[in-house]
C-alpha cells in the first residue's frame, strides 16, 4: 500500500510476540498465518467509520451496475435538499471525472477517485479521499462506488449504509444474480419506475428476490426524472441523518 | 475482477511473512475460501496466474480450502446447507437466517524453507 500513512500491510504483523511455525519435513517449517486476507481492507474500514462517527457524519456506499443511476439520485437529492443537509461527494469512476462534474454543477463539494482498472472503491482510497475534504460535522457524505454489482461488494469502506440501486431496464432477477450485494446493503432503491409502461418489469417478483436474500432490505421505488417516490427516500434519508449521537 | 485484488493481498501477505522469516521463496501456501466468500473460483484462478508471476509465490504450491456454506434459521434453529444467499430453510422456508460457515477468506499457513 502507501507509505505516507501508516496504513501499509507491514505496520499491523510486527509483532510476532507468539509465531505458530513448526516442522514439517527436515528443511521445511511451516508457518500458520491464520489471517483474514480482507483484515487490512478491514480495519483501515473501521478507522473511516470511527472517524464518521466522531463527526456524525452520515457516510452512504451507493453501489449498482453501470447505468442504474447513482448520480442522478444524487443530483437530485443534492439539488432538492439543499439548505436542509450538508452533503458532500466522493465519486470513484474508473476513467472520467463526468459524474464529479454533474455533481459539482449542484453547488456541491465533490472528490474524484480514479480508479483506472480498479473495479472498485476500497478502504484506503476513501481513507485518503476524506483526508483532503475538511468535511463539516453533522453532515452526509455520498459515496458514489463504480458501477459494479460484484466487485465493490467485498469492500467495507467505513460507511453506515450501502445502498444498492437498481431500475426498471434491468432484468427483476438482479437480486439473485448479484445476490452479494443485496446480501450486504441496507436498502435498494428500485429507480426509473417512469418507465415502468414501456417494460417488461415485475417490481414485486424483483422485492420477492432481493428480500430472499436479505429479508431486512428495506426497499423504495422512485423515479429520479419523474420525481415520483423521491420524498420516501428524502424520508429514509433524513432517519438516518438524525439519529442521535 | 476483484479477485484479482484479492490475490494481490495475498501476495502482499505471505510476503510480509516470508520476509519476517528471511524465507526468500514461498515452496506451499494454503487458503481457505468458503463458498459464500463472493470469489469465483475460476477468475481466482485467473488473477492467480496473472498477480503472483514474478513474485515469491510464483512457484508456490497452492492448497485452496472450500469451505462449504452453513446457516442457522433464525426462525425454527435448523441448521441447513446453505449453498446460494438466497436459499430459505428447508424445514420451515424462512429466509431469516445467520451464515455460520462459507464467508471464510484467509491464509492459513505457509510452508519455507528452514
Ligand atoms: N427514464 C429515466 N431515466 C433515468 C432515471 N434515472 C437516471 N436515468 C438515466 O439513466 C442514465 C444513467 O444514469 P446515471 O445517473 O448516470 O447512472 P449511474 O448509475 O451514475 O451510472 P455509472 O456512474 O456510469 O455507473 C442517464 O441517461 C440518466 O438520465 C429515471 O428515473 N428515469
Ligand atoms: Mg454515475
Ligand atoms: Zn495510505
Ligand atoms: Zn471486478
Ligand atoms: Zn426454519
Amino acid at each position: 500500500m502507501c507509505a505516507t500513512c501508516g496504513c501499509g500491510p507491514n505496520s499491523h504483523h510486527h509483532d510476532h510476540s507468539h509465531d505458530h511455525t513448526h516442522e514439517t519435513s527436515p528443511g521445511k517449517k511451516v508457518v500458520d498465518v491464520e489471517q483474514d486476507i480482507l483484515l487490512e481492507n478491514n480495519l483501515l474500514a473501521q478507522r473511516n467509520r470511527g472517524f464518521f462517527e466522531g463527526r456524525n457524519i452520515l457516510a452512504i456506499n451507493l453501489v449498482s451496475s453501470p447505468g442504474s443511476g447513482k448520480t442522478s439520485l444524487l443530483e437530485r437529492t443534492l439539488t432538492d435538499l439543499k439548505g436542509e443537509l450538508g452533503f458532500a461527494v466522493i465519486e470513484g469512476d474508473q476513467q472520467t471525472a463526468n459524474d464529479a462534474d454533474r455533481i459539482h454543477a449542484t453547488g456541491t463539494k465533490v472528490t474524484q477517485i480514479n480508479t483506472g482498472k480498479g473495479c472498485h472503491l476500497d478502504a484506503h482510497m476513501v481513507l485518503h479521499a476524506v483526508q483532503g475534504m475538511k468535511l463539516q460535522a453533522d453532515s452526509v457524505l455520498f459515496i458514489e462506488n463504480v458501477g459494479n454489482l460484484v466487485c465493490p461488494a467485498m469492500f467495507d469502506l467505513g460507511e453506515q449504509e450501502r445502498v444498492v440501486v437498481i431500475s426498471v431496464t434491468e432484468g427483476e432477477d438482479k437480486p439473485i444474480k448479484y445476490p452479494d450485494m443485496f446480501h450486504s446493503s441496507t436498502l435498494c432503491v428500485i429507480n426509473k419506475t417512469d418507465l415502468l409502461p414501456y417494460v417488461k418489469f415485475n417490481v414485486e417478483k424483483a422485492k420477492e428476490y432481493a428480500r430472499k436474500v436479505n429479508p431486512r432490505l428495506e426497499i423504495i421505488e422512485l423515479s429520479c426524472t419523474s420525481g415520483e417516490g423521491m420524498d420516501q427516500w428524502y424520508e429514509w434519508l433524513k432517519s438516518k441523518v438524525l439519529q442521535p449521537v | 475482477m476483484h479477485e484479482l485484488s484479492i490475490v494481490m493481498s495475498i501476495v502482499e501477505l505471505a510476503s510480509a511473512q516470508a520476509s519476517h522469516h528471511d524465507a526468500a521463496v514461498i515452496e506451499e501456501i494454503e487458503l481457505d475460501i468458503g463458498c459464500l466468500s463472493g470469489i469465483e473460483m475460476d477468475s481466482f484462478d485467473f488473477a492467480w496466474k496473472q498477480a503472483v508471476k514474478r513474485t515469491i509465490l510464483e512457484n508456490a504450491r497452492r492448497t485452496v480450502n472450500r469451505i462449504e456454506g452453513r446457516a442457522l434459521c433464525l426462525d425454527c434453529n435448523t441448521d441447513f446447507t446453505m449453498e446460494h444467499l438466497y436459499d430459505g430453510c428447508p424445514n420451515c422456508g424462512s429466509h431469516l437466517s445467520q451464515i455460520r460457515s462459507g464467508k471464510e477468506l484467509k491464509l492459513r499457513s505457509l510452508v519455507l524453507p528452514d
